[in-house]
């Protein structure tokens, strides 16, 4: 009888969906914990994430060891294109592009992940002791999350930027003390809603304490959120500390990737159609901010059953007559279709 | 409401205002107003009421998982809201459990089945060491009907059905060798096939194990099959109290039997059935004066508008809250026990 | 199985009426959701008809499939639900083969449906009025006052003041909201409403009292009623005939009254047996030992076989079918397949 759609299934073997989807959603969420990793392994999306960002950490953890140059030193004439001397050419002062870039991802990567890390762990702290306790003490955490929010946030860290001695901590800080009140007010109101749960009552009577509530029954159920937030937040400190050090507001002797494009802009690297100087740096950026979005969507499939489903029914509807593809209804297959 | 009985857990005026938020706000929800009863030990007495009558909010405030704005929760003979002014110590949280009504909502979704059981084993100090442990959580769940022990220790709550789960949640209420359980609307979530395990399960352990049980729901008729007292609630407040048979047959509020006259009945044959009260609860923010149910009363007379009745006591055991019975004698409602069927 | 037995069937609610035209057939309906670990056949081969101006009533626990044959009807359900087989006719056409535009009309047209939720699924920035103008003007060509009056008569006749028409759902409580529903619902005086659950999130007072309205009003207008709920003793009060659902599939269909006090799978019988009484002697209950099967891989033979206190030979390997036993009293097991077989 339903051959067609046992076919089907096997073709479209990819994921697990849940089949009465149950009426109080907490249900399967034990399940994805823990078959998180392996849900995320078998997404597309997740891979070619995972595969640029796994790229771009060994570049920074390894490339240092491999560059042909010196980054820092003069080795070649200015802004000559590339070559098989210099693969990305050289930059406005005969220093070597692709070891400025491959030495560069290291700075802009260390500086993603140390301030993700920060922001993640203050936002943790912030949101759940705001969320959890409520009376006063949320209401001075909530009044200082939303001034943070309030200021915007560019002139904010330009100012502070400016005020700092220029360095690679200094813009670590900045961003950190500008970065964490977003993801902190998401997690507060996750905590107020998941504290309402039963479980959570039930954990108060049987005499568990505050923090380890906090800690063991509520966080464990809001990770996706935080490590959607943790990669959130290194794609904002990357980008960040870029605009910054584009800005003049690092420190210029840094190699980073935001100063590589400082220097080719102070060398009027496109007025002389030095494009080499400007492409691998900026493409850098933009290639890891997208692996780590990637990583976020298929973080948001995964956890999210109807996304899921929609995908999977949809990749078997493809197979069908178009008139069932274009119907609103309730699909029907049947095998010789009216028996 | 005799005094020689052996009181597990005396209540006396409790009650609950919960303020409306805004700044400028100051009226007030009264959730819960005034409510008296007393849960003898060993026995099941069960609040029964619709929605917003005030009996989920009741068992939170015994419990304390909220704090009550009034009144006298006297467990053993203390009133632990003097006693304990703070919050719950750790040994009345030991002695009072509560069992709710969500089997998919009480459970954490990241634990195991086994953890849920051991926590309070441990936090209480019921055992030391990692075998008595493990061999207490085994004992726990093959009490409440859950083997094999070792696998389903080792489930998370997703894997379990909502009967398998409520079960867990009386082993874990039980894990602490409470004296009282206040069980909210345990079965009103599950399965018609399988509720009556799980009210037969709280029959034996009041039998066998000396538990006593305050069972909240809003089905009348499985408060008689398993308590011995039943109490009232309509809007926040107690209106009657009776042994759980003579409520069924002899009721004597309007409500009580507005109430009755309401719950499909088969047994009784089909009948037509004319309620008597029309409307619903009313407003709980800042209600009032007189009787709550003044408004939906067939019988409602001038008084009932202005003042609150007292607790009456018509018959052994038996307690109303309503201007007909002014005299503690007879109900001018000759016909009340043949309201039903 | 005391049962006192009441002479006053004033409603006239009795067994099958005797002339029985069949509104509408579910012939061998199948659905299917799809997952990963195999599909979960939701419904199994499911027949059964409505007959004008009857009540059928259908009862099993949550995964028996009863909500879903609901929105299978109305071609409703959403991926990854599929319907892979079976038919539902209604007036020669079958619903399964309808378009898109087809359906549309024979939605509220034809069939109309109230759900649990449908009292929070009113648009809450609309006023109840022009929900139900809405409806009405979609499917018949009347000018907006004449819309309007037709909405004012439904709101008196579900037992809503007619002054209430420019209400918004927020003013109104609960009770009053499904009211409403069920005046949308009627509005186009479809001869066929589905009911799921309809009452179950309401109280017993308010539960009564819209039992009530919809038994007057199907007696007035004479439409058929689909009604599910998993509420076995409200099922044989306001029902004609009542099929049982387990695990996907029917395993017994009686009219109500002969249900209630003959009933023949043991899976009803422990139904029956589940439900303390509110009056009578106070007697032990058992229930139904176990859990609802596994729809993924569902039991062999007999699906209620693992929890079944009369299991025998054939009902581990044999998958029962449906047959008639007596009039009208159709019943799947193996107690019941051989001549001599007795449940009791």
């Amino acid at each position: 009888m339903s051959s067609s759609v046992n076919t089907a299934l096997e073709n479209a073997q990819t994921e697990v969906s849940t089949p009465e989807p149950p009426k109080n959603q907490p249900v399967r969420k034990a399940k994805r914990a823990s078959g998180v990793v392996g849900l995320l392994l078998q997404n597309r999306k997740a891979a070619v994430g995972a595969f640029i960002v796994v790229f771009y950490v060994l570049v920074a953890v390894l490339g240092p060891y491999l560059v042909p140059y010196d980054p820092t030193q003069i080795v070649g004439r200015r802004h000559t294109p590339p070559s098989w001397e210099h693969w990305f050419g050289t930059d406005g002062s005969g220093k070597d592009v692709l070891s400025q870039t491959v030495v560069g991802a290291r700075s802009s990567l260390a500086t993603g992940f140390i301030v993700g890390s920060i922001v993640t762990v203050v936002g943790i702290l912030i949101g759940m002791t705001a969320g959890y306790m409520r009376g006063r003490v949320d209401d001075f955490l909530s009044t200082l999350i939303n001034i943070v929010l309030i200021i915007p946030g560019l002139p904010l860290l330009i100012v502070l930027a400016a005020f700092l001695p220029a360095g690679f901590w200094s813009i670590i800080f900045v961003l950190s003390v500008t970065g964490w009140a977003w993801g902190s007010r998401v997690l507060r109101s996750q905590t107020m809603s998941l504290r309402e749960k039963d479980f959570v009552a039930s954990a108060v009577t049987v005499g568990e304490g505050k923090l380890r509530i906090m800690l063991r029954e509520i966080l464990p159920n809001m990770m996706s959120i935080v490590v959607a937030g943790f990669f959130g937040a290194v794609n904002y400190a990357i980008g960040a500390q870029a605009g910054l050090e584009f800005l003049g507001l690092g420190n210029p002797s840094n190699v980073s990737w935001g100063n590589n494009l400082y220097w080719a802009q102070n060398n009027s690297a496109m007025l002389v159609g030095a494009w080499w100087t400007l492409i691998p740096s900026g493409l850098s950026i933009a290639l890891v901010a997208f692996g780590f979005s990637m990583i976020n969507y298929a973080i948001d499939e995964v956890t999210n059953p109807r996304l899921r489903s929609q995908r999977q029914t949809a990749s078997i509807l493809k197979k069908q007559p178009a008139k069932v593809r274009r119907s609103r209804a309730t699909p029907v297959l049947m095998e010789g279709n009216g028996d | 409401m005799s005094e020689q009985r052996d009181l597990v857990l005396d209540i006396k005026n409790l009650t609950k205002h919960f303020p409306m938020g805004g700044m400028r706000d100051t009226r007030k929800v009264h959730a819960v107003e005034d409510v008296t009863f007393a849960l003898p030990r060993t026995e099941i007495v069960t609040l029964v009421g619709e929605s917003g009558s005030g009996k989920s909010t009741t068992a939170r405030l015994i419990s304390r998982l909220i704090e009550p704005t009034s009144g006298e929760v006297i467990y053993n003979g203390k009133d632990v809201l003097k006693t304990q002014p703070g919050g719950a110590s750790l040994e009345y949280r030991g002695d009072i459990q509560m069992v709710f009504q969500d089997p998919f909502g009480s459970l954490n979704p990241a634990h195991t089945i086994g953890y849920h059981i051991e926590r309070p084993l441990l936090i209480h100090k019921k055992v030391s060491g990692r075998k008595a442990l493990k061999d207490r959580v085994h004992e726990l769940l093959d009490t409440v009907g859950l083997g094999p022990a070792d696998e389903t220790a080792a489930k998370f709550p997703y894997e379990l059905s909502g009967g398998q789960r409520q079960r867990v949640g009386f082993a874990r209420a039980l894990s602490v060798e409470p004296k009282v359980i206040l069980a909210d609307e345990p079965v009103s979530m599950l399965d018609v096939s399988i509720r009556v395990g799980v009210l037969n399960l709280m029959k034996r352990l009041a039998e066998d194990s000396g538990l006593s049980f305050l069972y909240i729901t809003h089905d009348i008729a499985s408060a008689r099959y398993i308590s011995d007292h039943t109490n009232v609630m309509y809007a926040g407040r107690m209106v009657e109290g009776a042994p759980s048979d003579t409520l069924v047959h002899e009721p004597a509020h309007p409500y009580t039997r507005l109430l009755l006259s309401a719950v499909p009945n088969p047994h009784a044959g089909l009948r037509t059935q004319e309620t008597q009260a029309r409307g619903e609860i009313p407003s709980l923010i800042d209600p009032p004066p007189g009787c709550p149910f003044a408004a939906r009363c067939p019988h409602v007379m001038d008084v009932c508008r202005q003042i609150m009745p007292g607790a009456v006591t018509i018959a052994p055991h038996h307690w109303v809250r309503c201007h007909l019975y002014g005299d503690g004698g007879e109900s001018p409602l000759p016909n009340a026990a043949n309201s039903v069927g | 199985m005391v049962i006192s037995m009441s002479t006053d069937v004033k409603r006239g609610i009795t067994a099958v009426p005797d002339n029985f035209i069949p509104l509408i057939e579910i012939d061998n309906l199948q659905v299917e959701y799809l997952a990963g670990r195999g599909s979960v056949r939701a419904v199994d081969g499911v027949s059964f008809s409505i007959g004008k101006g009857e009540v059928v009533g259908l009862a099993g626990e949550s995964g028996s499939g009863k909500s879903t044959i609901a929105q299978a009807i109305m071609r409703i359900l959403q991926p990854p639900a599929i319907i892979t087989g079976g038919q539902v006719l209604i007036g020669g056409r079958d619903v399964l083969q309808m378009t898109d535009r087809e359906l549309r009309k024979f939605r509220w047209d034809e069939v109309s449906m109230v759900f649990q939720s449908a009292m929070n699924s009113l648009n809450p920035v609309a006023t109840i009025g022009d929900q139900i103008i809405d409806a009405v003007m979609a499917h018949r060509k009347i000018n907006e006052h004449q819309a309007r009056e037709q909405a004012k008569e439904m709101l008196q006749i579900v037992g809503i003041e007619s002054d209430r028409i420019d209400s918004y759902p927020h003013q109104l409580s609960g009770g009053m909201r499904q009211r409403a529903v069920i005046a949308i619902a009627l509005a186009l005086q479809p001869p066929l409403m589905i009911m799921d659950e309809p009452t179950t999130a309401l109280d017993v007072v308010v539960q009564r009292e819209i039992l009530a309205k919809i038994t007057e009003l199907r007696e007035k207008f004479g439409f058929s009623i689909l009604f599910i709920t998993h509420d076995m003793s409200l099922l044989v009060e306001i029902s004609n005939r009542i099929a049982i659902m387990y695990g996907g599939e029917i395993v017994e269909m009686a009219p109500s009254r002969e249900l209630f006090e003959n009933p023949l799978h043991p899976y009803t019988q422990g139904l029956m047996a589940s439900f303390p009484a509110l009056t009578g002697p106070r007697k032990q209950l058992e229930g139904i030992p176990g859990s609802p099967p596994d729809l993924i891989s569902p039991p062999s033979g007999c699906r209620f076989h693992p929890r079944c206190p009369h299991r025998f030979g054939p009902c581990d390997s044999v998958h029962p079918p449906l047959i008639e036993v007596r009039p009208n009293h159709f019943v799947a097991c193996h107690l019941h397949t051989t001549s001599e077989g007795s449940a009791q």
